[in-house]
């Protein structure tokens, strides 16, 4: 590779950092805010203190968790756009748990995350079904179930688990402390989560790296015809990788009600769904890549929190941030191809 | 008593189902060109804000919808470069732009969350409001209502009765002919999919400016996905399409009337059925569930009804078009 070669790909490499910098200028602009300051305080608000590291990592958990989940699906050729309702599937499964079964953290831990992942499967399931056996696209089976388990949420939290004083819609009454995840000392931040994620990042890994069903799931991605051309139970892979992923945002679930919040609340699942969709494009659908997007994601997020208290923005920001510079890496690649081609041609 | 509540009702979902109506033509236009608009959610949510934004500060509604018209044709354009010059996944950036632009209109519009705004006016016509029921269901309306049912004839004859229409599903069904015959295939992409967001745009404003007026966070949330929904129940087709946005308005409509009427029903239920409706109408027009209750007609009325019921996508959509 000559010199000038290396310096193109570099250019190429910054590009959509660069577009994304100047779309998100311009917005700042646009609402009469100072540009430098409100990224000074998205840093500041992400890094200036042990705990606020620590609260990156928090958001960063079932961001990873979500994201390699996702892998499967993308990597079957699935536009799985109900991450977010198998997470609150998670949610309402794990919550039944802790306020019904009165058992040890060390048994009542382990059962919230069983049910956790068992309602999100479920969940993940039920459009998976809908798109292998009833035709209808992912995305519209995954986004109007995302609709549904939301309401769903809201409603169990209204009625059968309304808190016993005051009916508001703040949320469930805190859990018992067996259902809580133990927590670093002054911090919001579980070693428990951390590790799932992890765990969670290195098996996909494996599996989609070094097994024949990540093998034949990647093929089913190139092309699902040829696929089952050679033998392989398309069905069958598609509806199992739609569980796999379920699974993994109803522990990502399981984390933010027991880790984060400690009851079940309204907004519990806060677009982290649709978030790690975002990640897992931008991370090259590959494991090794979701672990550092998912943390600028969180950073964002985090940072974002402190633009509202010091400058009165919407925290929205930091979505704004994020999508431009997906949007900005698309279409940095699609110049690229479109450069070489004229190159050769 | 009882015709005087029908009539209410009817008059009500049709002025309620307009945006999903002009939503829903944009996207057919888009989509019968090859290109699936998918951002719709989030396109009608930043030009329903902007939309109500330029009216607020302005003053003035018609400048709200230019800005809203816009915004929409912007989004549509950027799914145009990408997919058509760049050869990008339309549903990626699709997806993408869906996120990004409820971003934007939730951080722009903070200023404008919950203040009273200007409005489309009412504008009953005269004479033709006075004819009994008719007049009271379709001439009570404001001016969007009635464009919306013009729009409808508009692009039903724009598309199946005119030389520029059979260019436009050439472009959409069997690209490679249409260059044959010298149609330049990649130009309209680019404008019906501009058009077809324009349209998008109207939509926006239409809920910010008259259907559910004012602008606060995640204002249009989810109408963007149905009017795609309603894109594909109604085949491509836009009389059908209009009557998949209409149904919708009934149901939902009657939905909000069973709930006075049952105050059992938990509230949430009536929140969560569009989405239960949205997946079970694509349930009904996509393979299995249609093709079982066809077997339940008689065999002679089983191909009528099947051609009346069948939907197929234009053959060349969401495919990009490559000269040699």
């Amino acid at each position: 590779m000559t010199y000038s070669q290396r310096l193109v790909n570099l250019l190429l490499g910054l590009a959509p950092v660069a577009l994304a910098l100047m779309l998100s200028t311009l917005v700042l602009i646009a609402a009469g805010a100072p540009p430098l300051e409100a990224y000074k305080h998205l840093l500041q608000g992400a890094s200036e203190s042990p705990a606020k590291i620590a609260d990156v990592l928090v958001v960063w958990v079932p961001l990873a968790l979500c994201s390699a989940g996702l892998l499967f699906t993308f990597t079957a050729g699935l536009w799985n756009i109900g991450v977010e309702g198998q997470i609150i599937f998670g949610v309402i499964f794990a919550t039944w748990v802790a306020r019904n079964l009165y058992l040890p953290a060390t048994l009542l831990i382990p059962l919230m995350i069983v049910g956790g992942m068992i309602g999100g499967a479920l969940w993940g399931l039920l459009a998976g079904t809908l798109k292998v056996y009833g035709g209808v696209h992912e995305i519209f089976a995954g986004l109007g179930l995302n609709f549904i388990a939301i309401t769903t949420n809201i409603w169990l939290i209204a009625k059968p688990w309304r808190p016993d004083l005051g009916a508001t819609m703040q949320g469930t009454d805190p859990f018992p402390a067996a259902a809580w995840l133990p927590r670093l000392a002054g911090l919001r931040l579980s070693p428990v989560s951390l590790l799932l994620a992890t765990m969670a990042l290195v098996v996909v890994f494996f599996i989609l790296r070094g097994t024949l069903w990540g093998l034949q799931l990647k093929a089913i991605g190139k092309n699902a015809r040829s696929a089952y051309l050679l033998g392989i139970a398309t069905n069958r892979h598609v509806l199992l990788s739609f569980a796999l992923c379920g699974a993994l945002a109803g522990v990502a679930g399981v984390v933010q009600v027991s880790g984060v919040w400690g009851r079940n609340i309204p907004q519990i699942s806060g677009g982290i769904g649709y978030l790690s969709l975002l990640v897992a494009m931008l991370s090259g659908f590959r494991a090794l890549g979701v672990a550092p997007v998912a943390l600028f994601f969180a950073a964002l997020g985090v940072g974002a929190a402190r633009l509202h208290l010091r400058m009165q923005l919407d925290p929205s920001l930091a979505g704004v941030l994020g999508a431009g510079l997906v949007l900005s890496v698309l279409l940095v690649a699609g110049l690229r191809t479109r450069l070489l081609i004229s190159r050769e041609g | 008593m009882e015709i005087t509540l029908l009539i209410r009702i009817l008059s009500s979902v049709l002025a309620n189902s307009s945006p999903l109506v002009i939503a829903a033509m944009g996207e057919t236009i888009s989509e019968r060109a090859g290109v699936i608009n998918l951002s719709l959610d989030g396109s009608i949510m930043l030009s329903a804000m902007s939309g109500f934004a330029v009216a607020y500060l302005t003053g003035n509604v018609v400048l709200g919808f230019l800005a809203a018209m816009m915004v929409g044709a912007l989004m549509a354009l950027v799914i145009a470069f990408a997919s058509i010059t760049l050869h990008q996944d339309q549903v990626a950036v699709g997806f993408v732009l869906t996120l990004l632009g409820a971003e934007l209109a939730n951080f722009l519009g903070e200023p404008f969350v919950r203040r009273p705004g200007p409005r489309v006016p009412y504008m009953p016509i005269p004479l033709l409001r006075d004819i009994p029921v008719v007049g009271e269901i379709f001439f009570r309306q404001d001016i969007l209502v009635y464009a919306s049912i013009v729009l409808i004839v508009v692009v039903w004859f724009w598309i199946f009765k005119t030389q520029a229409g059979l260019r436009l599903r050439g472009v959409g069904e069997r690209p490679e002919a249409a260059f044959a015959r010298g149609v330049s295939v990649n130009r309209l992409r680019y404008l019906y999919t501009v058009v077809g967001g324009a349209l998008v745009g109207i939509a926006g404003a239409a809920y910010s400016l008259s259907v559910k007026l004012g602008w606060s966070e995640g204002h249009t949330l989810g109408n963007g996905w149905i009017a795609l929904a309603i894109v594909i129940f109604g085949g491509w087709h836009p009389f059908r399409v209009a009557f998949g946005a209409y149904l919708f308005g009934v149901l939902i409509s009657l939905g909000g009337i069973l709930q006075r009427s049952i105050p059992g029903v938990p509230t949430q239920v009536f929140q969560a059925a569009p989405f239960a409706l949205m997946i079970l109408v694509l349930l009904f027009v996509s393979g299995g569930a249609l093709e079982r209750l066809l077997s339940l007609f008689p065999p002679r009325m089983r191909r009528v009804v099947g051609d009346a019921l069948r939907v197929a996508p234009p053959s060349a959509l969401a495919r990009p078009f490559v000269t040699e």
